[in-house]
């Protein structure tokens, strides 16, 4: 660049120099990007024969898939700023619904499907009204609800079933076309994909174009980043945050199914704990945990790193117990990137603050 | 001479059992500048806000084009022409320009399932509004944030106009700004008078509010202690209104205290009270 005397002629020219590479280092994804392709280089070291092959992509996807759609869900929803700690409970939730609803009350897999879906819904809408209505913090919000679930879960099952488990739903009607549309395998190259992995990245690519490139999308980025600004513009905050919190919940319907139709039961403990993985994923994917920032490509490419760590320990043959240790280091590091962010922002963001406090206090 | 563009009379507005504003009447005519100027507390902020759609008020009839209006959301009021400039700029740091200026009316294309934000209108929209205030931004994926104070009050003004703004409502602009700034955006508020357009200008600053203001209100504790034209009232007048006349004697006294060295403490009780 030293050497290069002659400057460009024209002003807008300021920008476009660097071209491709800068544009790649700029986009928020980058971080996770080189996080997986670091990690997959490592268990290719480690472990090449099994790792290095059509195989050893399959599994890593279809490990990433459920916490991929979750993770994508999550992020646009931590993008407007909010958590859901009720995300992955409500996995299990709706899964025993369906599968109760199939087996003692002898439904076809579609109503009974339809009918968790509903249920879902309903609560995804619940938790947001109670967020947007009490401006409470949704972390201790959904964290109730997310009790609540876990509780009945056991409690509603051992009702029914006597035990916390529901089998046999594979005898429901209809059962083996839900999964067909859900969780069918097929074979590609001689490895086994599942339909579900489909599912995953057809719905990134479309919360992704809804991000970017709706005006949808920039809503959800303005009631993340500042609600009151957003609100001042005429941006409906609350229709935007409620809509995701029930997003979050509709995915946590339909990774339920995705469990139900390839597991042929439900276990009342299914989900829980899983909530804080989809929220890493999304971090790890570029999301600020102030909210405003963040990609739900980047997410999916977090999912596909929890889908490498799993599968490669097992392949490396390591104690799997190191997994959780894996998950604490990777967020760690992507915290550390993501905090470069949120800082060259942060000049701006107090002064807003402090502008706001001072006509707060006029008002009163 | 033809209706105010815009008119409030008796606006009142309480919160629980604290009166913001009390029967505060209020008009803007076109191309001209109605400021609004009053100390903190005084109510400015919450006239504003129920100008702007963001309060009902309490009780309080509200014209626009000669037409009796309840706004309902500051959506509504945006869409029939009232553009509110808030303090804070109603920027997102972390957005893009293009972004945040069409924040809340996004251009769309296409149809059905395609239909998307057209951001390569968007981006060619912001650099040509900026260029006509002056501003040659050199990237229109620029984060808000990384700008300057004036370079985002003008977005935001451009903004405000660029949507159709019929009235213009400027909460403090000038407040955060050094005095080169400040020109700038008094300037501006010229350029949108001379388009025809009616401004309301908020400020607690007499200096800034007198060259480019027809028409002043003075609000104090709620209350308006008159509504002139420039033509009634000299800077003098305004400034003595604006702070009360025993005010600045106590002001005076107070200040004369200060000038002794022995008085710190005496200082230090007085502004705490």
């Amino acid at each position: 660049m030293a050497t290069n005397t002659s400057m460009p002629v024209q002003s807008d020219e300021r920008v476009a120099r660097g071209g491709l590479i800068r544009g790649f280092f700029r986009r928020v994804e980058v971080g996770a990007f080189i996080g997986a392709a670091v990690i997959w280089v490592m268990f290719a070291v480690i472990a090449p024969e099994n790792w290095v092959s059509i195989t050893g992509i399959s599994r890593i996807l279809d490990e990433a898939t459920t916490l991929g759609i979750m993770g994508v869900a999550v992020a646009l929803l931590m993008i407007g700023g909010e958590f859901d700690l009720s995300a992955g409970v409500m996995t299990g939730t709706t899964g025993l619904l369906t599968g109760m609803l199939a087996v003692r009350a002898g439904w076809d897999m579609f109503p009974a499907m339809l009918a968790a879906l509903v249920f879902a819904a309903l609560i995804g809408f619940l938790n947001g009204w109670m967020v947007v209505k009490t401006r409470l913090p949704s972390f201790i919000v959904t964290l109730a609800t997310f009790f609540i679930l876990r509780g009945a879960n056991v409690g509603v099952t051992r009702i029914v079933t006597d035990r916390i488990v529901v089998e046999g739903i594979d005898h429901a009607a209809n059962f083996y076309t839900a999964r067909l549309f859900l969780d069918h395998a097929f074979d590609v190259l001689g490895a086994t994909f599942y339909t579900s992995t489909v599912w995953w990245l057809a719905l990134t690519l479309v919360a992704a174009r809804i991000l970017q490139r709706t005006r949808f999308g920039n809503w959800i980025f303005a009631v993340g980043g500042d609600p009151q600004a957003a609100r001042n513009v005429g941006v409906p905050s609350d229709r935007v945050k409620i809509a995701l919190f029930m997003t979050t919940a509709t995915a946590g319907w339909l990774v339920g199914m995705m469990n139900v139709v390839r597991l042929r039961s439900a276990v009342a403990s299914q989900g829980i704990g899983e909530e804080f993985v989809y929220i890493i994923c999304a971090v790890i994917g570029g999301c600020l945990l102030t909210g405003g920032f963040g990609s739900a490509i980047g997410a999916a490419i977090g999912a596909i790193i929890f889908g490498m760590a799993r599968v490669g320990i097992v392949f490396a043959g390591w104690d799997t117990d190191w997994f959780y240790t894996f998950l604490g280091i990777m967020l760690l590091a992507a915290v550390l990137v993501n905090d470069n962010t949120r800082r060259r922002a942060e000049a701006m963001r107090s002064a807003a603050a402090k502008a706001r406090t001072e006509e707060d206090k006029e008002n009163g | 001479m033809a209706e105010p563009l815009l008119e409030v009379r008796n606006m009142t507005k309480l919160f629980g059992s604290v009166i913001a504003l009390n029967r505060v009447s209020a008009t803007v005519n076109r191309g001209e500048v109605t400021c609004l100027l009053g100390d903190n507390g005084a109510g400015k902020s919450t006239l504003i806000k129920i100008l702007s759609g963001v309060y009902p008020p309490t009780e309080g009839e509200y014209y626009f084009e000669g037409h009796a209006v309840t706004l309902r959301s500051p959506r509504e009021a945006r869409a029939m022409g009232i553009a509110t400039v808030y303090q804070d700029l109603s920027l997102l740091p972390l957005m893009p320009i293009w972004r945040n200026f069409f924040l809340g009316a996004e251009p769309e294309t296409g149809s059905l399932f395609l239909r998307h934000f057209d951001d390569k209108f968007a981006k060619l929209t912001v650099r040509e509004e900026l260029l006509k205030m002056g501003i040659d931004i050199r990237d229109p994926d620029q984060p808000v944030g990384t700008m300057s104070g004036g370079e985002r009050q003008s977005i935001a003004i451009a903004r405000a106009v660029y949507f159709g703004a019929k009235v213009l409502i400027l909460d403090e602009p000038t407040a955060a700004l050094g005095v080169k700034q400040a020109a700038i955006v008094l300037r501006y508020i010229a350029q949108a008078r001379a388009r025809n357009l009616g401004v309301i200008f908020i400020t607690h600053n007499p200096q800034h509010a007198y060259p480019v203001g027809d028409r002043f209100i003075i609000l104090k504790r709620g209350r308006a202690l008159g509504n002139w034209t420039k033509a009634e009232l000299s800077q003098e007048a305004m400034v003595q209104h604006m702070s009360g006349a025993e005010e600045l004697e106590i002001l005076t006294s107070e200040l004369q205290q200060i000038s002794r060295p022995d008085a710190e403490s005496q200082v230090a009780a007085t502004t705490n009270g």
